[in-house]
C-alpha cells in the first residue's frame, strides 16, 4: 500500500529565496496532515508542489501513486485545493459560482446545491460573493473543493482571517470533511488549530520540517514543566518555592504581582500543597503546547 | 461534458461581464454618448479646400482656375475607374470630365458638407462660363453623378470611428484587467487545477469579448440609423462582422501584453488608457482621417486601431466590399497573433 502522499527531498527556490529546503514526508490515506509554519515558512509554496501547480527544483513527489508536474489530467479530478486566496469568478452569486465550478468537473448542478446546504450557505445562495463575510466565503471555497468529491483535499490557511468563532464553526466542517473517509492536508498559522484537528503535524521554518509527528507525540517528547499559577498575594515567593521543591523539584517560580508562576514537572504535589494554603483563587494549569514545541525547536518565540 | 464545461464558463464569465456597471458604461453608454454629441456637432462642419481630379482635358477648369484658386486644388487623375476609386475612398473630393459641352462632376456625399460645394461650386463654373459665352446660353450643361447610390452623412465616418474606439478600449481593458485580478485571486491557478484545457479557459474568455463587441456593433448601428441620424448601410456592410470580431482579437492582445506587465487592477487600466487613448486621436477614431492634418494620416498607419475605423468604414459607408475587408482583416489578425505569441512568452502566473 503506498502512501497518499510521498515526498523525498523536495527542493525549490525562487532566486535566490530558498523557499522549500529538502523536505521528506508521508501522509497515509484518511489521515488529516497539518503543516505548519510562521509566515515565509514555505508552506504554500509545498502544497502548490503537491498539487502540480509548481515544478520542484530537485526532489520526488507522488500524489495518489502519480507525478504532479507535469500538469496530470488523471489526478486532477481526484484533488480538491483551496487555495489561499479566495479564488472566485467576479460578480457570481454563491449558488452561481459553485455550479461554475460543478460543471467544471462535470458535476451536476443538484450536487452542487446540495453542497452549498452542506456549508450551511443556503440562506446567502443567491449573495454576490464580494458580499460574504470572511467565513461565509471561505465556507463557499471549500465547497467549490468538495464539489466533485475528491478523495484528497488540499487547503491553503482555510481559517486565515476568521475570528475565533467563525474558525471553531469551521473546524466542524473540516472534520466531517475527514471523517467521511477523506485524506486532508492543510496548513495553518496557528498551532492551537493544528492541535486540535490534526492527527500528525510537521512544523516548518525557513524550508526546513523541523520536526513531524501526531501533535501530543511532540508536546510529549518535549518533555516541558507543567505551568501552574495563582492569583499573586496569595503565597508569598519564598513559600512558593519550598512548596515546589517538597514536590520533587522546580523549574522556576515567578510573580510578575498578576500571577504567581511555578512550573514544575511533579504537578499534583504542588496543587495539593497549594489546596492546603488555600491559596486555589484564579489557579490555571498548562501543559506545554505546540507552541513550546516551536519554541524549543528554533529558540525563538511562534511569531505567525 | 466538454461542451457542458465551455459553455458554463463562458456564462459565468458573461454574467460577469454584464454585472459590471462600470465596464457597461465605458464600453457602450460611453461611446454611444460620443456619436451621439459629436453626431450632432459634425453635422454642421465643412472642409477647406476642394480636390478635384482631372480626368482628361477638362477646358472648363483652366478657364476658371484664376477666380477658383482658392477653394479648388486640381491634379491629373489617370483614367475614370482610379478616379472614382480616389473619390469613394474620400482621399479626393470630385472628379472631373469634360465631353464637348458637356462637363460631368463626379462626387461622394459621405461628407453632405463637401457634397454640396462640390455641387455649388461647379454649377458656378458653369453658370461664370454660361455668362461669357455672350448670347448662348446653356452652352455648357452641368451633370453632377454620385459615386455612391444612396445617400450618405457624417454620421458614416463618426460610427465606425467612435465603434473602433469603443471595441479597441473593450478588449484592450477586459483582457488586462481580467488577467491582472486572475491573477491576484489566484483564479487562473484554481482553473488550472479543474479537468479543462487551457484553450477552452483562454476560448470562453474571448469569446464573451467578441459577443461583447458584437453587441457593441449592433447598438451602434441601431442608434446611428435612427432617422435623426440617417446611417444608410451599404450592400457588404455584414464585412465589418469579421473586421470587428478580428479588432476584437487585436485589442485583446494588446490587453494580454498589458496584463502581462502590469502588477495591479490600477496599473493595467491607466496603461490601457495611455495606449488607447493616443490612439483614438491618431488612429482615426476621434478625428476623421480625411478631416486630419497630414502628419496625423500618416501616423496612423502604425496605430492598429486606423484598419479597424478604415475597414469599417469602407464596408459600411464607403460601399467597398471583400477587397477594402480582407487586409484590414488580414492586418489585425496579424498584430493579434504577434501580440499573443510574446504575450505567452512573457507571462507568468504570479508576481515576481
Ligand atoms: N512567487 C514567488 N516568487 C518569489 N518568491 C516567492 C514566491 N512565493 C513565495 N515566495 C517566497 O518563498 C518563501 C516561502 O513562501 P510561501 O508562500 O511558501 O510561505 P508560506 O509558509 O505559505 O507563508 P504564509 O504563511 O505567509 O502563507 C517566502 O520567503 C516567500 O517570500
Ligand atoms: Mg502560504
Amino acid at each position: 500500500m503506498v502512501a497518499t502522499i510521498a515526498v523525498r527531498d523536495l527542493k525549490k527556490s525562487y532566486g535566490s529565496v530558498l523557499a522549500v529546503d529538502g523536505i521528506s514526508f508521508e501522509v497515509e490515506q484518511g489521515e488529516f496532515f497539518g503543516i505548519l509554519g510562521p509566515n515565509g515558512a514555505g508552506k504554500t509554496t509545498t502544497l502548490e508542489i503537491l498539487e502540480g501547480l509548481r515544478e520542484p527544483d530537485a526532489g520526488q513527489v507522488t500524489v495518489l501513486g502519480m507525478q504532479p508536474w507535469p500538469r496530470n489530467a488523471a489526478l486532477l479530478p481526484r484533488i480538491g485545493v483551496q487555495l489561499q486566496a479566495s479564488s472566485f469568478f467576479e460578480r457570481l452569486t454563491a449558488r452561481e459560482q459553485l455550479r461554475t465550478f460543478a460543471s467544471l468537473y462535470g458535476v451536476s448542478q443538484q450536487r452542487a446545491d446540495e453542497m452549498l446546504s452542506t456549508v450551511g450557505l443556503d440562506d446567502r445562495a443567491d449573495a454576490r460573493t464580494e458580499k460574504l463575510s470572511g467565513g461565509q466565503a471561505q465556507r463557499l471555497s471549500i465547497a467549490c473543493t468538495l464539489v466533485h468529491d475528491p478523495e484528497l483535499v488540499f487547503l491553503d490557511e482555510p481559517t486565515g482571517a476568521l475570528d475565533p468563532q467563525a474558525r471553531r464553526n469551521l473546524w466542524d466542517l473540516l472534520r466531517q470533511i475527514n471523517s467521511d473517509g477523506r485524506t486532508v492536508v492543510l496548513t495553518t498559522h496557528h498551532m492551537d488549530e493544528a492541535e486540535i484537528l490534526c492527527d500528525r503535524v510537521a512544523i516548518m521554518d525557513h524550508g526546513k520540517i523541523l520536526q513531524a509527528g501526531p501533535p501530543a507525540a511532540l508536546v510529549r517528547g518535549l518533555d516541558s514543566p507543567v505551568r501552574i499559577s495563582v492569583e499573586s498575594g496569595q503565597l508569598d515567593l519564598a513559600g512558593a518555592r519550598k512548596l515546589a521543591a517538597s514536590a520533587g523539584g522546580t523549574d522556576g517560580v515567578t510573580d510578575d504581582g498578576v500571577s504567581l508562576t511555578i512550573a514544575t514537572r511533579e504537578p499534583a504535589p504542588v496543587l495539593a500543597g497549594l489546596a492546603e494554603q488555600h491559596a486555589l483563587t484564579g489557579l490555571r494549569v498548562q501543559g506545554a503546547t505546540l507552541e513550546d514545541v516551536f519554541l524549543s525547536l528554533t529558540g525563538r518565540e511562534y511569531r505567525a | 461534458m466538454k461542451g457542458a464545461a465551455f459553455r458554463s464558463l463562458s456564462g459565468a464569465m458573461f454574467r460577469g461581464y454584464v454585472r459590471d456597471r462600470t465596464a457597461l458604461l465605458f464600453s457602450i453608454l460611453i461611446p454611444i454618448l460620443f456619436l451621439v454629441l459629436f453626431g450632432s456637432i459634425y453635422k454642421s462642419s465643412s472642409t477647406p479646400k476642394l480636390s478635384v481630379l482631372e480626368v482628361g482635358r477638362v477646358a472648363l477648369l483652366d478657364n476658371a482656375a484664376g477666380g477658383l484658386h482658392g477653394v479648388l486644388q486640381v491634379t491629373k487623375g489617370d483614367n475614370l475607374a482610379t478616379a472614382l476609386s480616389q473619390v469613394r475612398k474620400g482621399n479626393d473630393d470630385a472628379a472631373v470630365q469634360q465631353r464637348g459641352n458637356h462637363l460631368i462632376v463626379h462626387y461622394s456625399i459621405a461628407d453632405q458638407t463637401t457634397a454640396s460645394v462640390v455641387q455649388t461650386v461647379f454649377a458656378s463654373i458653369v453658370q461664370q462660363a454660361d455668362q461669357a459665352q455672350v448670347g448662348a446660353t446653356h452652352a455648357y450643361q452641368l451633370t453632377t453623378e454620385q459615386v455612391e447610390n444612396k445617400s450618405l452623412k457624417p454620421i458614416q465616418y463618426l460610427a465606425p470611428g467612435f465603434l473602433g474606439w469603443a471595441i479597441a478600449s473593450g478588449g484592450a481593458f477586459g483582457a488586462a484587467i481580467t488577467l491582472v485580478t486572475w491573477r491576484q485571486t489566484k483564479l487562473l491557478r484554481r482553473l488550472r487545477l479543474a479537468p479543462i484545457s487551457t484553450a477552452s479557459v483562454v476560448f470562453a474568455r474571448v469569446g464573451v469579448s467578441v459577443l461583447v463587441a458584437l453587441i457593441q456593433m449592433a447598438v451602434f448601428i441601431a442608434v446611428a440609423t435612427t432617422p435623426y441620424f440617417g446611417l444608410k448601410l451599404t450592400s457588404d456592410w455584414w464585412l465589418a462582422i469579421p473586421i470587428v470580431v478580428a479588432g476584437t482579437l487585436a485589442f485583446m492582445s494588446i490587453g494580454l501584453l498589458i496584463g502581462a506587465f502590469a502588477k495591479s487592477q490600477q496599473a493595467a487600466s491607466a496603461v490601457a488608457n495611455i495606449v488607447i487613448l493616443p490612439m483614438a486621436f491618431l488612429g482615426g477614431s476621434f478625428i476623421p482621417l480625411n478631416f486630419a492634418p497630414q502628419w496625423i494620416q500618416d501616423v496612423s498607419y502604425a496605430m492598429p486601431l486606423r484598419y479597424l475605423v478604415i475597414g469599417t468604414q469602407d464596408v459600411m459607408a464607403r460601399g467597398e466590399g471583400v477587397g477594402a475587408a480582407l487586409p484590414a482583416i488580414g492586418i489585425l489578425l496579424g498584430i493579434a497573433a504577434v501580440l499573443s505569441l510574446i504575450s505567452v512568452r512573457v507571462f507568468s502566473w504570479d508576481y515576481i
